[in-house]
């Protein structure tokens, strides 16, 4: 089995703090981390090759030299080989031209590693929460997609997915290759061993840069090839004006967030 | 496949159920569609796909639309990402619409971006404000990203149809009209070799049923707070007794205290109820990001610093194994 995982390098979301005076996000100072998704889809790579050792698994990365950094941590946690993407033609690419330049990268990788069966991914990264890059990738490559996906396991020549529906869980088959995106499953993904996390930091990471990438258009990249455009950013509004109760005992406060209630026709 | 624009109209995609009926928040997506179609210059066209759809025509036809479009067949009862996106891209191609919107389900945005790329266009995700532009007239489309921290205006000036998701809850249903909107009826079957994706088996969730968060009107939630599977029971008890549904937090869940279908938040689901409930709960910007467009809510905790407090209309410093039942009392004697 060839697993190919894309991951993003993101800033932790739950560290980011907002400037009080100019009402601004505090970027400096927060950590970079493997985005969780992706992790959630390095897990389920590696629970395949738990059951099948003859599984080759690759992590891929869009982004800047500093995104080696994830790439290791995945190499420490389960992959074998891994790659960096990296190209300032890259700069300013929305979802669609980021997963153009993705797909070729993969056609690109697949002369290098061979065919993959499976290209995982996480359901969407936690800076941007599109959850566009995967299906996009997928279209771009023609492949099949579950997006979703808690656990996969290989039987018969197909891909079978848990995946997380409305409804409950659904049991989901498709022939590979096959694109898989994973939202959290009940488990913790593996930690790094010791012996793994020193080899990942001895790894070379080869770059890709869109000179590599023969078939590429590069009027589809970065900004350019980009259909959507920011307009405008801005820190949600805080609610102001709530009320506050703190009476003597807990049951007077009961008391008085009834008759609020009752008052505000909330009942 | 570049989109050849044939009208100024914008579409609503109603998502079906299996059986047929609309999910609800195509039909809210009809509400702000209508005043967007015109300020466009269109019409409003709904987009129904399904099985059996007879149900979700007539819905979409009495909460606004101008137009339905609808495509019935037996492969499109159960969702599948290569049925539906070789069907709207058809209808696509046939009408030349100006803008789509979707709901952001599950299946929504599985979709939106298979759609999306396959038309080489932009698509902006879960939304949680439309506007048109006055100067352009594009679609003004703003989203939350960042966890919630941040809020972005994304507009798609080149490229058509402009394509958004949207929030479940957002936006509130309008209030339905006799009017009857013109039906087309367009045969599109897709053959059964091109899906290629195959459900095996649906394993519902114990209490699936009961849990529907998207669609409550009141949201009883509990947090790190409750301590323990137990801890729930006066969490149920409010719940109850305000006719309301159970949530929690992704503390809660995590610590195996409720099954993740109650979840709220960023890896959970995103509520727009009347009125919110949040027991024991710190406020963690994931936890608010699926729950600020609430339309009033309630907080009750032991912290007085807790984030919660920041977006609440009514906020309790206290205990909440003290406060609810006390609550729970008096709405119970309110309401006999």
């Amino acid at each position: 089995m060839n697993i190919l995982v894309c991951i993003k390098q993101v800033p932790d979301t739950t560290e980011i703090k907002i400037d009080p005076v100019k009402n601004t996000l505090i970027r400096e100072g927060v950590p970079s981390i493997v985005n969780p998704f992706d992790g959630y889809a390095l897990e389920a790579a590696a629970r395949i090759k738990d059951s099948d050792k003859d599984t080759k698994i690759v992590v891929l990365s869009m982004g800047p030299a500093q995104a080696k950094n994830a790439l290791k941590e995945c190499l420490a946690i389960a992959a074998d080989k891994a790659y960096l993407l990296t190209d300032r033609a890259f700069g300013g690419s929305d979802t669609l031209a980021t997963s153009y330049i993705l797909s070729q990268a993969i056609r690109h990788l697949e002369s290098l590693e061979g065919k993959f069966d499976l290209i995982f991914c996480g359901k969407q990264a936690i800076d941007g929460d599109t959850a566009q890059v995967g299906p996009e990738i997928a279209e771009h490559l023609g492949l099949p997609q579950i997006t979703y996906g808690l656990e996969a396991s290989v039987e018969g020549g197909k891909v079978v997915v848990k995946k997380e529906a409305e409804e409950g869980v659904q049991v989901i088959t498709a022939p590979m290759p096959c694109l898989v995106t994973y939202t959290k499953p009940s488990w913790d993904p593996r930690y790094p061993t010791l012996k793994r996390k020193m080899a990942a930091n001895k790894a070379q990471i080869p770059d890709i840069t869109a000179a590599d990438l023969s078939g590429i258009n590069l009027e589809q990249a970065g900004l350019k090839g980009s259909p959507t455009k920011v307009k405008a950013t801005f820190v949600p509004p805080r609610k102001s004006g709530g009320v506050l109760i703190q009476e003597e005992t807990s049951a007077d406060s009961a008391k008085k967030l009834f008759s609020l209630m009752n008052d505000g026709g909330l009942l | 496949m570049i989109m050849e624009v044939k009208s100024k109209d914008l579409w609503v995609l109603i998502e079906t159920k299996e059986d047929g009926s609309p999910k609800k928040v195509g039909l809210e997506l009809l509400n702000p569609g209508k005043d967007m179609a015109k300020k466009q210059g269109g019409e409003l066209v709904a987009i129904v796909i399904g099985c059996n759809v007879g149900a979700s025509i007539e819905a979409a036809s009495r909460y606004g639309a101008d137009t339905v479009i609808a495509v019935d067949g037996e492969e499109f009862k159960e969702y599948t990402t290569d049925a539906y996106t070789a069907a709207i891209a058809k209808l696509v191609e046939t009408y030349g619409p100006t803008s789509m919107l979707i709901g952001a389900t599950n299946n929504g945005r599985d979709l939106g971006p298979r759609i999306a790329c396959r038309l080489h266009t932009g698509l902006t995700a879960d939304c949680t404000a439309l506007d048109i532009d006055e100067e352009t007239g594009n679609v003004a489309w703003t989203r939350p990203a960042f966890g919630g921290n941040l809020m972005a205006t994304i507009m798609c000036p080149e490229h058509r149809p402009q394509m958004g998701t949207v929030r479940p809850g957002v936006f509130k249903m309008a209030e339905p009209t006799e009017h009857s909107a013109k039906v087309i009826h367009e045969n599109i079957s897709i053959p059964k070799e091109e899906i290629r994706t195959q459900v095996l088996e649906l394993i519902r969730e114990l209490d699936a049923e009961t849990v529907d968060l998207e669609g409550a009107q009141i949201i009883v939630s509990g947090g790190r707070g409750v301590k323990g599977p137990e801890g729930f029971a006066p969490i149920r008890a409010l719940a109850e007794a305000l006719g309301g549904t159970v949530g929690a937090s992704r503390a809660a869940v995590d610590s195996g205290w409720i099954p993740h279908a109650h979840q709220v938040g960023q890896t959970g689901k995103t509520v727009g109820p009347k009125l919110y409930i949040a027991c024991g709960i710190s406020g963690a910007i994931q936890h608010l990001a699926g729950m600020s467009s609430s339309e009033r809510i309630i907080a009750i905790n032991k912290d007085p610093d807790a984030p919660i407090f920041g977006v609440a209309d009514y906020g309790v410093v206290g205990d909440l194994f003290e406060v609810l039942p006390v609550l729970t009392e008096e709405i119970k004697k309110a309401k006999a």
